[in-house]
C-alpha cells in the first residue's frame, strides 16, 4: 500500500523523524483552519499518489490563511495525471538552505535492503543518479544487522553530505531504518530532506510503501487505506477477499493464479484486437478456490456494466474444476434473470471431466465451454464485440 | 537426472498437521515422494495416518533430520509462523527448503534469506511458489503430478498455474524437472540458479523459462544465458497488456515505468537468442519446433 504524503509525514513524526507542522484538509474551509493553526506562510500541496504534481500546479505557496483557502479551492478537484485531488496538505513553509535525498527500499536484485543517500536532493534526483552517480551513495543493508549510528555516519559521508549536517542526517537515517522495520515498509523515501536556513535537518516530503503481507501484525495500518479513490467494484471485491483489478475493457476475466490470469489478459487482448475489445478486469480466484469464491467472483464481474462477455479460464492445480463449475452454476442460480452476459469457460487439470460434466448437465443458455485457452479467448472476444 | 531433487530425496513436511499440509502430504505421497516425517512444534511423538501410511511428527527440523535422514523440507506453515519454521530448518542445516506459503511479510523473507546465506548450508526455493517436480521421481509442493511425465525439457517459472499450463501444452514431451520459483519480491532460488542447473544436467535438452512483469530478474537471466547457457531456451513473459502501476496479485508483479515491462523482458531475452512466445501456446510451439529439429 502506498501512502499519501500527509500519512507519510504523520508516520515519520510518530517515529521521531523531524518534520514540519502539517495537516490534511478536504475543503477550503478546513485548509483555512489548518493554515490559521500553523500560522504564517504555508504550502498547499495536492495529495495524489503520482509524481509531477509540482509541475502540474498542485503545489502552491500561500501568504496567509485566506490565501491558503483560495489556493486550496483551486487545487481541490484538480486532475493530476488521471488522479483527482480529494485532499490537500497544509504544511508550514520553511526557508530552505539545501535539499538532500534519503531513502531505504527493498532491493529485489540483491535480496536485501538498500539505502540511497545524496547531498543533491530535490526534483532532479533521477538525473543525479544517472549523470553524477558519485553523488549518490547506494549501500546494501543486511536485514539481520541493520543500521546503527556508525553505519549511518559512514553512509552520510558516502553521500557527500557536508560536515555540519552529517550528525543530524545520520540520526534521521537511524530513525528511518527503525521506522522501516517497525512498520514493515518496502519503501521509505525522504525527498527532499532539507537543511533550513537555521541549520536544522527536516523531512519535507516523503513517500512510503507498506507491505500488504504484513497486515496481520499491523491492524493500525487499516486506517491508512484509501477507500475514497478505490473503484466501487474493487472495494466490493476486497470485502469478498478477491484479488480484483478493474481495467477499461469489455471482456470480464476470471482465472486461478496471478500468472495465468495475466496471461489470459494478454491472450484476450490479442484476440480482441480485430473486434476492438479488451479485458475488463483482472480477477484471480487463487489456489484451492471453493464454489463460493467462484460464485462471488462471477457476481462481481457480471455486475460490471462495462462487461459484455466473460471468460473463465481455470487450470486446476489445487483448485478443483468441479468446484469452479459448481460456483458458476450457483452464481447463475443466484443471479437468475439478472445474469444476461455470455460466459465462455475453459477448464483443464484437476477433476476436469467432472467439471465439464457439471456444466454440460446444467445446460445453462449463457454458458459455453471450449477446449483451449486460445479458442475460448477468441470466442469471448467475439461475443464482446456484438 | 533431475535438478535439485531426485527419487532418493527424503522429504519432511513442516506444517504437515495443518489442513493444507495434510492434504498436500497425501498428494505428494501418491506421486511417489519419499516423505519421511513432519514437523509441528509441540506435536512431536505423534504419527499421522496419510491414506494408510503412518508419518511420524517431530518438534523440530533437527530432530526430524537425525531420526529420518531427511535432506529436503516442504513448508506449509501459515505466514505468521513461516519465518520461525524456515529459521528452524536453516539452523538444522537442511539442504533444501521449499516454501509454499503465500503471503509471508517481505521483511521476514529478507531476514530468513540473509540468514540462509550467512549459514551457507541451505538452498531456499520460494516462498509463495508451487514447488518442484521431477515427474515420475518426486514432487515437493503442490504441482499436480499427473499433468505429464518424465522427458527432456527443463522448466523454470515464477507462476504456479502458468507452470501447469506450460506442462500441459508440452505434455507430449515431458520434463526432467519443473521448478516454480515464486513471484514474491525476494525469492531464494532464482531463474539463474535453475538455468545453471539445467545447463549442467545432461538429461535436459532444452529449457522453458516463464517470467512475469515486475523487477528485472528476466533481464539478469538473459545476461546469464548469454554467458553460460548453450542449450536452447524458449521464453514466455506474462503481462504484455497489463496497465502500468497496477498490482496484479503477486507482490512482485508491479510495473513501474518502462523497466520491468513484459516488452522490455522479451527484448532482453530475444537479444541473447531466446525465442519468446506471445502466448503460452505459441511458446509451446517454439519449443516443439526445437525438439522436433
Amino acid at each position: 500500500m502506498d501512502l499519501f504524503e500527509y500519512q507519510a509525514r504523520d508516520l515519520f513524526e510518530s517515529h521521531q523523524i523531524p518534520v514540519l507542522a502539517g495537516a490534511v484538509a478536504t475543503t477550503p474551509e478546513q485548509a483555512h483552519a489548518a493554515a490559521t493553526k500553523i500560522g504564517g506562510k504555508v504550502v498547499v500541496k495536492a495529495q495524489v499518489k503520482v509524481g509531477g504534481r509540482g509541475k502540474a500546479g498542485g503545489v502552491k505557496l500561500a501568504e496567509n490563511a485566506d490565501d491558503a483557502k483560495t489556493k486550496a479551492a483551486a487545487i481541490l478537484g484538480m486532475d493530476i495525471k488521471g488522479h483527482t485531488v480529494n485532499k490537500v496538505m497544509i504544511a508550514q513553509a520553511a526557508p530552505i538552505d539545501s535539499e538532500y535525498y534519503l531513502a531505504i527500499l527493498l532491493d529485489r536484485a540483491n535480496r536485501n535492503f538498500l539505502v540511497m543517500a545524496s547531498v543533491a536532493g530535490g526534483m532532479e534526483i533521477e538525473e543525479v543518479a544517472h549523470k553524477t552517480p558519485e553523488k549518490l551513495a547506494k549501500v546494501g543493508i543486511n536485514p539481520n544487522i541493520g543500521i546503527d549510528k556508525a553505519k549511518a555516519v559512514e553512509i552520510a559521508k558516502g553521500g557527500q553530505f557536508p560536515a555540519d549536517v552529517i550528525d543530524q542526517v545520520a540520526d534521521v537515517l537511524v530513525k528511518l531504518w527503525q521506522a522501516f522495520i517497525k512498520e514493515d515498509a518496502t519503501l521509505m523515501e525522504i525527498n527532499p530532506l532539507v537543511k533550513t536556513s537555521d541549520g536544522k535537518v527536516i523531512a519535507l516530503d516523503g513517500k512510503v510503501t507498506l507491505d500488504d503481507n504484513s497486515g496481520f501484525r499491523h491492524p493500525e495500518h487499516e486506517v491508512l487505506v484509501d477507500h475514497e479513490s478505490t473503484n466501487p467494484l474493487e472495494k466490493l471485491a476486497k470485502e469478498k477477499d478477491l484479488n480484483y483489478v478493474k481495467l477499461d475493457g469489455q471482456v470480464g476475466i476470471i482465472g486461478n493464479g496471478a500468472g495465468l490470469v495475466m496471461s489470459t489478459l494478454d491472450v484476450v487482448a490479442y484476440a480482441g484486437e480485430k473486434y476492438g475489445v479488451k479485458p475488463a478486469n483482472f480477477l484471480d480466484i487463487g489456489g484451492g478456490a471453493s464454489a463460493e469464491v467462484m460464485a462471488n467472483g462471477l457476481s462481481i464481474i457480471l455486475g460490471d456494466s462495462d462487461v459484455r462477455s466473460v471468460f473463465v479460464n481455470v487450470f486446476g492445480g489445487i483448485t478443483a474444476c468441479d468446484a469452479v463449475a459448481n460456483g458458476i452454476v450457483q452464481a447463475l442460480d443466484m443471479l437468475g434473470s439478472k445474469a444476461t452476459k455470455p460466459i465462455v469457460v475453459r477448464l483443464d487439470g484437476n477433476n476436469v471431466e467432472l467439471g465439464r460434466k457439471i456444466l454440460n448437465d446444467a445446460n445453462h443458455p449463457l454458458v459455453q465451454q471450449l477446449e483451449t485457452m486460445d479458442g475460448a479467448a477468441a470466442k469471448a472476444a467475439e461475443l464482446a464485440a456484438k | 537426472m533431475a535438478i535439485f531433487v531426485n527419487e532418493n530425496t527424503k522429504v519432511i513436511v513442516q506444517g504437515m498437521t495443518g489442513s493444507e499440509g495434510t492434504k498436500h502430504t497425501k498428494r505428494m505421497l501418491k506421486a511417489g515422494t519419499k516423505i519421511v516425517g513432519g514437523v509441528t512444534p509441540g506435536k512431536g511423538g505423534q504419527s499421522v495416518d496419510m491414506d494408510g501410511k503412518l508419518i511420524p511428527v517431530f518438534n523440530s527440523v533437527a530432530e526430524a533430520m537425525s531420526a529420518t535422514g531427511a535432506n529436503a523440507s516442504v513448508v506449509f506453515v501459515p505466514p505468521k509462523f513461516a519465518k520461525a519454521a524456515v529459521i528452524d530448518a536453516i539452523d538444522a542445516a537442511m539442504p533444501l527448503v521449499v516454501v509454499i506459503t503465500e503471503g509471508i511479510p517481505v521483511h521476514d523473507v529478507a531476514a530468513f534469506y540473509a540468514y540462509s546465506v550467512s549459514k551457507g548450508k541451505t538452498q531456499i526455493l520460494g516462498p509463495n511458489c508451487p514447488g518442484i517436480i521431477s515427474p515420475g521421481k518426486t514432487n515437493l509442493g503442490i504441482i499436480p503430478a499427473d499433468i505429464t511425465g518424465a522427458g527432456k525439457i527443463g522448466l523454470v517459472s515464477k507462476s504456479g498455474t502458468l507452470t501447469y499450463q506450460m506442462m500441459f501444452e508440452l505434455r507430449d514431451f515431458g520434463f526432467t524437472t519443473a521448478v516454480g520459483i515464486g513471484g514474491d519480491p525476494i525469492i531464494g532460488t532464482t531463474h539463474i540458479d535453475c538455468l545453471r542447473a539445467f545447463q549442467d544436467d545432461p538429461e535436459t535438452k532444452a529449457i522453458v523459462m516463464i517470467g512475469e512483469i515486475g523487477g528485472d530478474a528476466e533481464e539478469r537471466a538473459a545476461q546469464f544465458i548469454k554467458e553460460y547457457v548453450t542449450k536452447p531456451v524458449v521464453g514466455y513473459v506474462a503481462g504484455f497488456t497489463a496497465p502500468e502501476g497496477k498490482t496484479m496479485g503477486h507482490a512482485g508483479a508491479i510495473v513501474s515505468g518502462s523497466s520491468g515491462t513484459a516488452a522490455a523482458k522479451k527484448e532482453a531475452l530475444e537479444a541473447v537468442g531466446v525465442a519468446v512466445g506471445k502466448t503460452p501456446s505459441e511458446t509451446a510451439n517454439l519449443m516443439r519446433k526445437i525438439l522436433n529439429g
